[in-house]
């Protein structure tokens, strides 16, 4: 019973789906990836790390953007480590995005996530951020108002209306600012 | 400014739970229904299709699906066949390097974490010692955990279909065929909804491929490894099968498992739905659904208790350094208010599969984890295996109520006496049993506590966590915890055998000895299980059993780190 049960629903079912996919969504079936100049860059469901001031800025990652393997930091609410961290995080945030010594910083540039490999931040992250990537690139004004629209034209809406929170796909958004001219 | 809004509970956090909620009263008497068809044999809209290959199942392994089985002979089947997969997914583990479909060429798996694993897939379980991505191949994955991930949640149902058949024959010894119902709950149910749920998975993101990991080079020119697999195929059967072992590492937190809100909503109506389903169908099979309904109403209750609790722990506190509730562990296209919809869903039943990481939770919001599965997975619980400890409380509450008010304990025309209920007091008692005993053990010897991920009382939920998910089959963890050890590996291995087949000999022994019972009609001094006062003292029997058994433990662990966490104090 065993080995047929084995054949059937560790063989069959899995193979069949796997064909199925392949043909129906090939993209989506094989990892959503983003190529540019027939160069695979990344998945769009990948995060992945950016530390220049000229690009927009994932959530921290327990795993630095590695998914060999995905996880999160696994930190307790009365870890002295996550408190360290948070502290340390809030305080460059502010100040490499040169934002008043008091600004609330939104709490998934606080936090990292649990997969590691979160490919959004929230739109008030992205906002933050707007000013210091304009200096990075040296945007005249009506550049930055271009990247204002471009950031406001990234963010996701809840999924049928309700689902889940707003969200900007980070590595999108990266793209999209290096055509931006 | 927007930022003020984070941390509120607003309208659309209502909407979410209201839909979701909404969805499962539909869907339960609708999926209830079939089940009850399918699972008795009976003609469906599904036999056309598979029919032929039920036939087919029978007719290769020499089966007679009308044969009946007395309970000893049923268990028998139950723990042969549980251990023969046990066998052959510890052998598939241990041997992977030499298989085929292993495009990275993972190294053969360590005996104790191949142990571990094997255990933990087929009691349902699915804890997690391993990391997917980088420790099973492909190959194991499908021809391995996917195939306990069916037959696990199949042999679950089919221990309840024995009860059910216990509770409703009059004088009989049979308990019905376990190889019967192992084909039909797999071929009927599992299959037909995860094939539609893969595709789903997939059209949303979900990766389903044998090619190997991708290699990208990021846009700051740096090197990243993209692990990716046959997941879709996997994740659809761990979420319905109450089954909850990740592809990847971090579950259903990984984007890959679980790419949208949309594949967020309908895995997490997916670790329930097959649960909730069965308490209708057995309100069918026993002949009222009223029955059925008053058991479905006690569990939606208790998980509403416990999802509010939950979430008011999580808005409402934090630690002095923070003004808002914090996201570690958890994504951002989830956010709060689905965080912990999910850590309360995927802990109520045994499913154990997780969207945000329950070690960084609030204390008590944790605690409400640790609870819920502390009560023994009854409040929906495993596949099969929930309703079937749910019902052993309910002949205890049957039996109480009868001390109380001096009536003949009865249950659905059939005398409880003391065979039921010391059987039933086992198979509750058990799983606690061992939590506290291997909890006990762990927290005073070096190598338990050489696993610890954090300090203070936080060290000591870990470990509390890690042997209540064993024991209650469950399988989500406290991951900060390094259980991938020698000790662990083993020590949690033995909780998990001990939490699945106490509890199932328990059901098939009083299913056996209520199958020979005469029926009884019921009299003036019947105390009605149909009605709410019956709802309530079932509720609380069950929470008067977990508060006893698992208070001082928790007072050491998550409340007074709740307390420690709001004076400001880390460790």
């Amino acid at each position: 019973m065993l080995l047929v049960m084995t054949v059937f629903t560790g063989l069959i079912y899995p193979l069949v789906m796997t064909a199925i996919a392949q043909i129906v969504f090939p993209k989506q079936a094989n990892g959503s990836m983003i190529g540019i100049n027939g160069k695979l860059v990344g998945s769009k469901l990948i995060g992945q790390n950016f530390t220049s001031d000229k690009y927009f800025w994932p959530r921290p990652s327990a795993i630095g953007y590695n998914p060999l393997p995905s996880g999160g930091s696994n930190y307790g609410p009365t870890s002295d480590t996550l408190k360290k961290l948070v502290e340390m995080r809030r305080r460059e945030f502010i100040r490499l995005n040169g934002l008043p010594a008091n600004a609330n910083v939104p709490p998934d540039m606080l936090y990292a996530s649990g997969s590691g490999l979160d490919p959004d931040i929230s739109p008030e992250s992205a906002e933050l951020q707007i000013d210091r990537v304009a200096r990075a690139r040296d945007f005249d004004s009506l550049q930055t108002a271009a990247l204002r629209k471009l950031v406001k034209s990234h963010i996701e809406k809840p999924q049928l209306g309700f689902l889940g929170d707003p969200r900007v796909n980070v590595l999108e958004l990266n793209i999209a600012l290096d055509s931006l001219r | 400014m927007l930022i003020a809004t984070f941390g509120i509970f607003g309208m659309r956090d209502v909407l979410q739970i209201g839909v979701f909620l909404i969805a499962l009263i539909v869907l339960t008497p609708l999926l209830g229904s079939f089940m009850a068809k399918a699972l008795n044999g009976e003609r469906n809209f599904l036999t056309p299709i598979f029919g032929g290959l039920e036939r087919s199942f029978y007719r290769i392994c020499r089966i007679d699906p009308e044969q009946e089985m007395d309970w000893k002979e049923y268990l028998l089947a139950v723990i042969a066949f549980s251990l023969v997969g046990l066998v052959v997914l510890w052998l598939l583990q241990v041997t992977q390097a030499y298989l085929p479909l292993n495009p990275q060429h993972l190294p053969n798996v360590s005996w104790d974490l191949a142990f571990n694993t094997a255990v933990s897939f087929m009691t349902n379980t699915n804890w997690q010692s391993y990391a997917g991505e980088t420790t099973l191949s492909y190959f194991v994955q499908m021809a391995g955990l996917t195939v306990h991930n069916f037959v696990s949640a199949a042999a679950g149902m089919a221990v309840l279909l024995a009860l059910v058949r216990g509770i409703t024959r009059k004088s009989k010894e049979g308990l019905g065929n376990f190889w019967a119902d192992l084909v039909r709950m797999t071929l009927y149910v599992l299959l037909p909804l995860s094939v539609i749920l893969t595709l789903v998975l997939v059209g949303q993101g979900t990766v389903q491929t044998l090619s190997g990991y991708a290699h990208a080079t990021t846009l700051e020119g740096q090197k990243q490894v993209i692990a990716v697999g046959p997941a879709a195929s996997q994740i659809a059967i761990k979420q319905l099968g109450t089954n909850g072992g990740g592809f990847f590492n971090a579950n259903s937190a990984h984007p890959f498992e679980n790419p949208t809100p949309l594949t967020n909503f309908l895995e997490l109506l997916s670790i329930i739905l097959i649960a909730s389903a069965s308490v209708y169908m057995y309100g069918k099979m026993v002949g009222s659904t009223r029955e059925g309904w008053v058991i479905w109403g006690v569990m939606l209750s208790v998980f509403c208790i416990m999802l509010t609790f939950s979430l008011y722990s999580e808005y409402s506190f934090h630690p002095p350094y923070v003004t808002a509730p914090s996201m570690e562990g958890k994504e951002t296209r989830f956010g709060n208010t689905n965080s912990i919809l999910w850590e309360v869903t995927t802990t109520v039943t045994s499913n154990g599969s997780v969207n945000s990481m329950h070690d960084s939770l609030t204390p008590l919001s944790g605690m409400v984890g640790i609870v819920d599965m502390m009560f023994g997975e009854v409040i929906f619980g495993g596949i099969g295996s929930g309703l079937a400890s749910m019902l052993l409380f309910v002949l205890l509450t049957v039996f109480i109520a009868g001390l109380m008010v001096g009536r003949t304990p009865e249950y659905l025309g059939k005398k409880i006496e003391a065979y039921e209920v010391k059987m039933s007091v086992i198979g509750v008692l058990a799983p606690g049993a061992a939590i506290l005993i291997f909890t006990a053990i762990a927290s005073i010897t070096k190598v338990g506590l050489s696993s610890l991920g954090n300090n203070g009382p936080h060290g000591l939920s870990e470990i509390l966590y890690a042997f209540t998910s064993g024991a209650a089959n469950n399988g989500s963890a406290f991951a900060g915890l390094n259980a991938n050890t020698v000790f662990y590996n083993v020590t949690l291995g033995i909780d998990m055998l001990i939490g699945r087949f106490v509890p199932i000999a328990a059901y098939l022994s009083v299913a056996g000895s209520l199958a020979k019972k005469k029926a009884v009609p019921p009299s003036a001094g019947t105390f009605p299980t149909d009605s709410t006062l019956f709802g309530v003292l079932l509720v609380g029997v069950i929470i008067i059993v977990a508060a006893l058994t698992f208070f001082p433990v928790l007072a050491l662990g998550p409340i007074v780190e709740h307390f420690l966490m709001l004076a400001g104090k880390t460790f």
